[in-house]
């Protein structure tokens, strides 16, 4: 997952089912305000029904289709509207990485080798608008994710059969032999063409929502689709509003999967700038900002509103992706001198402080599965970082013959990025190379720096895991596999492909379907090769910041989409 | 750009006096001029402050060497400081609540000491003021230099010769009249900016400073020229141009004994006005990032650098706004002085 607000396409890890299950004690707790989510009702509490939650958003986030739409901002309000035949847990904590049964009764029957996978849905759900919900309904949808070029149709479902002919011409996709429903039995059978233990995550995001069968295959655009969870969208209007209202047909069938939302009208509204959003929620005036709140507001956040502000650990990492196959950065040395003369403390600085960042020097973020303390780039040595040791690096790049050597640093062009960006140019330029600075647009960036013909030396990038498997950032992102020359979906950003390492990778994704402890310790020594290898430089892993008005209530964060937004108390 | 049109809506100056016999042995327009200017207490007072000013900048590289001993252009967010004999760093992580965000230091007031504090990256914000106002200055300069330089080379051909020539060169202006300046400025700088420009064997560089002096002076040239070329246009109808024409002076001749020191006193008013808004033009650029790109300064630069601490250090942007403001209205005022001085009959500026 790339960043807070655009979800970029990834490659899925093996064994995740397994990895979910166990991963209760491996990631930290959530929240950090005391007035967090550490009492989170376990049951509907009718008291506190009713009211409306107002959200800001500085902009809206393009089509409301659930299949199409890849941003965070919308698949955080998709929990609350929409369902697939599982759904992640939707609870505060480690635990939202569970994957639950939700419009199927229970969990799929899994046989044929793992390729086929039987789901029975529940009986009297409806649409929002009124017509139940069918199996015909399920085997529509999933065509329909191939109808309208969902953007993970090619990476997530694409392991289905006859999924290769709908990549090829949507427009006649027929998934009829693939995709089988029952209406008597009322079951839905999928057919994969090679077992696939991360399917169930899979059906679990926005992107295999189930929609009635008559959705049109086409965007929808700013058109809402019928829903059937607690809110529908009463109107959309991206340069205004998004106004969601109770699902007059909504009946609470599982507690976990789709809880009932509290609030009777969810809007948020957009246009405002960042610092007008804060002041907005300061005032009372709404309830929870989306954006990050600009640097000049955190200390007052931080103090004088520290109780309305949730700080939550994400699993996530920042880090400089330095290309392998270009000059300077061809050179091991000179990626070597780059993780020595990073100033890490100094990037979390420009971040929000200690208390909004944790420097890193392994892949792995700190607590993820896999990762093990360790520091090959600190002055002093030792298990964790302490500081930069510049002259090392200055004697590095020396070793490698490259000072002097022109090096533009991409960024993207907001406030943080930039200022990071900054910091790194005046480090290269520092340790002997000449460094300019390049910042492009958001929108562009992330897919600029995966594209080796725009010949990046060296960007600064983050990655936000999926799952909790450390396959979803040192396979996804360092595989040979991940790497594609010439496109712009070419995730590992280094080209980094080192044979060796590979295999050790696969190694472990192998050993992950017998032991997920001893494949954790494999991807360890994995993590380790990579940054003795240096294709990258970490640089830190943030927290998440959740602004609320003082009249809101029972705030519980989700590992997986973050605050559960329906959850939220306003009376 | 009201006051540079209304300028150069004078068709006659003293330059036309420079050419007129009956006032040779008396002081000379040149110094009338100046000795009005000189008089004009407003345009003397603005001049002073240009002085200064300009002389602060270039002091620049003293002053950050030898009295605020820091390095302007170099990161320093983990460096730490002495103040009232603490070491402090330089950005202050919160220490209160939840201690979100950090806070570079405020300013000390002490001119060897971060003067106006520091900015987010830990640079001693006065040192990269008085930086970034070389680097606007010479921005605005150079770009008005250059502007006026190509418009009064085309304004005189499109005006002298007429016909085809002009109906070239005026659909030109046309063309880059037609575009909002700004947009025109931004679009270019976008460009230009992200790969940098390659003419022959001459590569700019992304980073050069030559880039927003060449591009602010394209954008502002039809606005300088359109004038000229109609002021020309009359001064072709005169009878001493006429005189000139008919004893077989050559085109060039004309031109350049004739009616180039007609047109000049309106190149010479126009040039503080142009380099006034050729300095907000780049303090623009340079705010939207694409002027002066990074660890360079200019006041546009700096200004940007501060909006993120609008709230908690508003000295950041502040100081370098106060430094345009002082430095485009004493530009102004000086060129009204220029004109008035040059051409007493002409409308000031906003006059009906």
């Amino acid at each position: 997952m790339k960043s807070r607000h655009v979800l970029a396409s990834t490659a899925l890890t093996a064994a995740l089912v397994v990895t979910a299950g166990c991963s209760s004690s491996s990631t930290p707790s959530s929240s950090a305000n005391a007035s967090g989510s550490a009492a989170a009702p376990t049951s509907f509490q009718e008291q506190h029904k009713g009211g409306t939650l107002h959200l800001v958003a500085k902009a809206a986030a393009g089509t409301i289709d659930p299949m199409i739409n890849y941003t965070l901002q919308y698949w955080q309000l998709y929990q609350a509207m929409y369902d697939g035949l599982l759904a992640f847990k939707k609870v505060d904590g480690v635990k939202s990485f569970t994957v639950v049964p939700d419009l199927a009764e229970e969990m799929p029957q899994v046989s044929d080798g793992g390729k086929t996978y039987t789901f029975t849905l529940r009986k009297g759900i409806k649409f929002s608008n009124g017509a139940d919900v069918t199996p015909d309904d399920v085997v529509a949808s999933f065509t329909r994710i191939f109808k309208v070029n969902s953007p993970t149709a090619g990476s997530f479902y694409n392991g289905i059969v006859g999924a290769d002919a709908c990549i090829k011409t949507p427009a006649t996709c027929d998934l009829s032999k693939a995709v089988v429903g029952d209406a008597k039995a009322g079951t839905v059978t999928i057919h994969l063409v090679a077992p696939d233990p991360e399917f169930p995550y899979k059906l679990a995001v926005p992107h295999a929502t189930i929609v009635p069968k008559n959705s049109p295959m086409t965007d929808a655009g700013t058109t809402p689709l019928p829903t059937t969870g607690p809110y529908m969208v009463k109107s959309y209007d991206p340069n205004r509003a998004l106004i969601m209202v109770r699902n007059p047909h909504f009946k609470e069938w599982s507690h976990d999967a789709q809880p009932q939302g509290y609030p009777d009208e969810i809007d948020e509204t957009f246009g405002l700038t960042v610092e007008a959003e804060v002041t907005a929620v300061e005032n009372g005036q709404a309830d929870w900002v989306f954006d990050p709140p600009p640097a000049d507001r955190l200390n007052e956040i931080g103090s004088k509103y520290a109780k309305q502000a949730h700080v939550n650990a994400l699993t996530a990492m920042w880090y400089l992706a330095m290309n392998v196959n270009i000059a300077p950065f061809d050179n091991i040395k000179a990626r070597q001198a780059v993780n020595w003369a990073l100033d890490r403390a100094g990037a979390v600085s420009l971040y929000g402080g200690k208390n909004l960042a944790q420097p890193v020097c392994t892949f792995l973020p700190p607590d993820f599965p896999g990762h093990v303390d360790d520091c090959q780039y600190t002055k002093g040595g030792g298990t964790t970082w302490k500081e930069p040791d510049v002259a090392k690096a200055k004697q590095l790049v020396k070793e490698s013959g490259t000072a002097g050597q022109a090096v533009a640093v991409v960024t993207t062009d907001d406030e943080v990025n930039k200022a990071i960006g900054e910091n790194v140019q005046s480090m290269l330029n520092e340790i002997g190379y000449k460094a300019t600075l390049k910042p492009i647009s958001g929108n562009i960036q992330f897919t600029y720096i995966q594209n080796t013909n725009n010949k990046v030396q060296i960007s600064l990038t983050s990655w936000y895991q999926d799952y909790p498997a450390a396959s979803d950032f040192l396979n996804v992102l360092l595989g040979c596999g991940s790497f594609h020359p010439g496109s712009d979906s070419s995730i590992n950003i280094s080209g980094f492909c080192d044979k060796t390492i590979d295999a050790q990778m696969q190694k472990a994704l192998a050993t992950e379907q017998t032991s997920m402890d001893e494949a954790n310790m494999m991807w360890g020594e994995v993590d380790k090769a990579v940054m003795t290898a240096s294709p990258t430089a970490p640089i830190f892993t943030p927290k998440l910041i959740d602004f609320l008005s003082a009249r809101v209530g029972n705030y519980q964060f989700s590992k997986q989409f973050y605050m559960l937004v329906s959850q939220l108390w306003v009376q | 750009m009201s006051a540079a049109l209304e300028v150069a809506g004078a068709t006659t100056g003293p330059g036309t006096q420079a050419v007129d016999p009956a006032a040779h042995g008396s002081a000379g327009p040149w110094r009338t001029a100046l000795g009005q200017l000189v008089r004009n207490k407003a345009a003397m007072a603005s001049l002073i402050l240009l002085v200064l000013i300009v002389l602060a900048c270039l002091c620049a590289p003293l002053y950050a060497s030898k009295i605020a001993h820091v390095d302007p252009f170099a990161s320093n967010v983990s460096g730490t400081t002495i103040i009232d004999g603490k070491t402090q760093p330089l950005l202050e992580p919160s220490s209160t609540g939840l201690g979100l965000g950090v806070t570079p230091i405020g300013p000390t007031w002490d001119p060897t000491h971060y003067f106006l504090g520091v900015d987010n990256q830990g640079r001693d914000v006065f040192a990269r003021l008085l930086y970034g106002g070389r680097n606007s200055l010479l921005i605005g300069i150079s770009s008005a230099v250059i502007c006026c330089a190509i418009a009064t080379v085309l304004g005189v051909l499109a005006g002298y010769f007429g016909g085809a020539v002009d109906g070239v060169l005026s659909r030109l202006f046309d063309v880059v009249w037609a575009f909002p300046v700004y947009l025109l400025a931004i679009c270019l700088s976008v460009v230009l900016i992200t790969s940098g420009l390659d003419l022959g064997p001459v590569h700019i560089g992304p980073g050069s400073l030559w880039l927003p002096i060449g591009i602010i002076a394209l954008i502002y040239v039809p606005y300088v020229a359109r004038p000229l070329r109609g002021q020309v246009m009359a001064l072709r109808q005169k009878e001493f141009l006429q005189a000139s024409i008919g004893i077989g002076a050559s085109d060039w001749r004309v031109m350049r004994r004739e009616v180039l020191p007609n047109i000049l006193p309106t190149v010479i008013v126009l040039l503080p006005l142009m380099t006034a808004l050729n300095m907000l033009t780049e303090s623009a650029l340079s705010f939207l990032s694409i002027g002066v790109q990074p660890p360079n300064a200019s006041w546009g630069t700096i200004i940007n650098d501060g909006l993120g601490l609008l709230y908690t250090r508003p000295a950041v942007t502040i100081a370098p706004g106060l430094a345009i403001v002082l430095t485009a209205g004493a530009l102004n005022v000086l060129g009204d002085g220029v004109r008035d001085a040059l051409d007493p009959k002409a409308k000031l500026r906003g006059a009906a």
